[in-house]
């Protein structure tokens, strides 16, 4: 059962791979950290990866971006080989940790434009398109009225949104996002899964959500893969819930389901 | 451009620049003021304050290295600072060394082998002292054509790349995954930094070139609201600096390069301390877009 409606995207994207990885590995030195995962996101999907503390989640993110080269297996992007992608633009992304410095002097939507950048072609003037996307962007999350305030007067929270605005600014195809809502209140939530839901059923985006926090966003996820270094679960939200783990448990419960999952 | 400069030495400026000299002076001071902080303006973001003066200490080792082989020192300077440039920024993307590791390898370096060069072809000469303080009183036609060329080279290929250049310096990881041309972006701001160094040494020094790159921003971060804003402060605090350093240099006999370089200080310290002292801080409210 799909939990988001495609009623504006022509049937025949609706299920392209975006994202296909297959036996992928990465070490750091010795140390396998991700091992042997096969993982598939299509167009108009959903999907939440989650694990607990130190799984892979953030390692198997910048592997599946090209960031990191995989020590065995293959990552197609975009539907071809991930070192080969180009048009990236077409990839939104959310970083875990805010990746600014913290006196950088810019205001909210200087930052929320760079997104936009990537969509025109930085070697572009941005018009008034670009200009009522960002404006767009800056509702979706909730932060119009901050537009023109200095990033670092902004709550960790409130920075956070600035990213995912960042992210929805280039309306991208892909939307891989790393512990976007950690900390963000619940409206802001409720906002963020709304922006979600329209990028997935009005723009057949496909969506990769590292979370903790699964709650706000449990009723449109299409699909749970659950890391441990390996892949120990994959397939839609309520066989996990008959398999004894129910949707929106803290880190710490995490490995209490995944005895379940034995 | 000789011509220009003609033009420039004849303006009837009030004291203390009616003169040919100190007219030249403030010519080359204002390009100098205004490239210097838009560059720097990013080298900040980027945790790189100091590369101004690592390639500076880099251009002396190929100063010393032209003296040595009978080349025109300004283009073997050229080619080390370029190449200490590229290699630097190598280091830092590749991670084999932190941004300030990387620097402190090719500044001391570069230092080093530049005193070795000038000593092995008989001592540290008055040449070799211009390249690292300036002589900004006695800039020539040539040097003038040369800092005004590089100026509007650097201040037109900021202008048109400030966006991309802005999401590289602040954000270079997401930039990659989107696709942004990081490295691209980080060699060309290797390369404008080098070039601007060796072509305003001579005029100004490395010390007032890697000063104007670093303290206007200082102050403009403290006053701006957005980069945009920043950047013109920055821009602004180092074209007033310029002004008042080379007036009280005129009116008290002051080293020009020293004199600019403590009123740009000064101003930040003055910002620093009003931003601490006023209750609601400090700032400039700049219009964005």
């Amino acid at each position: 059962m799909r939990s988001v409606s495609h009623s504006a995207v022509p049937d025949a994207i609706i299920g392209e791979p975006l994202i296909e990885a297959r036996g992928l590995s990465y070490a750091y030195g010795s140390t396998p950290v991700v091992d042997d995962v096969d993982l598939t996101v299509s167009r108009g999907e959903f999907v939440a990866l989650v694990g607990p503390n130190g799984s892979g989640k953030s390692t198997l993110l910048r592997v599946l971006l090209g960031a990191l080269r995989p020590s065995r297996g293959s990552v197609r992007l975009l539907g071809r080989p991930s070192s080969e992608v180009v048009d990236r633009w077409r990839i939104g992304y959310v970083p875990q940790r805010p990746t600014l410095a913290p006196d950088v002097p810019a205001t909210v939507r200087e930052i929320v434009m760079t997104g936009r950048l990537a969509r025109r072609g930085w070697w572009r003037p941005l018009r008034s398109a670009d200009v009522d996307a960002v404006g767009h962007a800056l509702e979706s999350v909730g932060l119009d009225d901050l537009a023109d305030h200095p990033i670092t007067q902004l709550s960790g929270g409130q920075q956070q949104r600035v990213f995912i605005a960042r992210a929805f600014a280039s309306e991208p195809e892909l939307l891989v996002l790393d512990e976007p809502i950690a900390g963000i209140d619940a409206e802001s939530q409720r906002r963020f899964r709304d922006s979600l839901v329209h990028l997935i059923g009005e723009h057949g985006a496909g969506v990769l959500l590292v979370s903790h926090e699964l709650s706000a966003v449990a009723d449109v996820i299409d699909r749970v893969v659950v890391l441990k270094r390996r892949v120990l679960f994959d397939g839609p939200p309520a066989r996990l819930v008959d398999e004894g783990v129910s949707l929106g448990i803290h880190q710490e419960d995490l490995p209490l389901w995944l005895e379940g999952l034995r | 451009m000789a011509g220009g400069v003609a033009v420039i030495a004849a303006l009837p400026l009030p004291f203390p620049f009616e003169l040919t000299f100190m007219q030249r002076a403030l010519a080359a001071g204002l390009v100098v003021g205004v490239f210097a902080p838009l560059i720097g303006t990013f080298l900040v973001q980027k945790r790189m304050s100091l590369i101004g003066d690592g390639i500076g200490h880099i251009a002396f080792a190929g100063v010393g290295a032209g003296l040595l082989a009978g080349i025109y020192p300004v283009w073997t300077a050229l080619t080390f600072a370029v190449g200490g440039a590229l290699g630097i920024e190598w280091l830092r993307a590749r991670r084999k060394a932190g941004g300030d590791l990387a620097l402190a390898l090719f500044f001391y370096s570069g230092i080093a082998l530049g005193t070795v060069l000038a000593s092995a072809q008989g001592g540290l000469g008055t040449s070799i002292l211009g390249f690292l303080f300036g002589q900004p009183l006695t800039v020539d036609g040539t040097e003038m054509a040369v800092i005004l060329a590089l100026g509007a080279v650097v201040v037109g290929l900021v202008i048109a790349l400030r966006r991309v250049l802005f999401a590289v310096v602040t954000d270079e990881d997401w930039s990659s995954v989107v696709g942004l041309p990081v490295r691209a972006m980080n060699a060309l701001l290797a390369v404008l930094t080098a070039v601007a160094v060796v072509a305003a040494m001579q005029i100004v020094g490395i010390l007032l070139i890697a000063a104007l790159m670093v303290l206007p921003v200082a102050t403009g971060q403290l006053l701006g609201r957005s980069f945009n804003g920043t950047l013109r402060i920055a821009v602004g605090v180092g074209v007033g600096s310029v002004i008042a350093g080379l007036t009280s240099a005129r009116l008290w006999g002051l080293a020009p390069g020293g004199a600019i370089v403590l009123v740009a200080a000064l101003v930040f310290l003055v910002v620093a301390l009003l931003r601490h002292t006023i209750p609601g801080g400090l700032t400039m409210e700049v219009p964005e877009r």
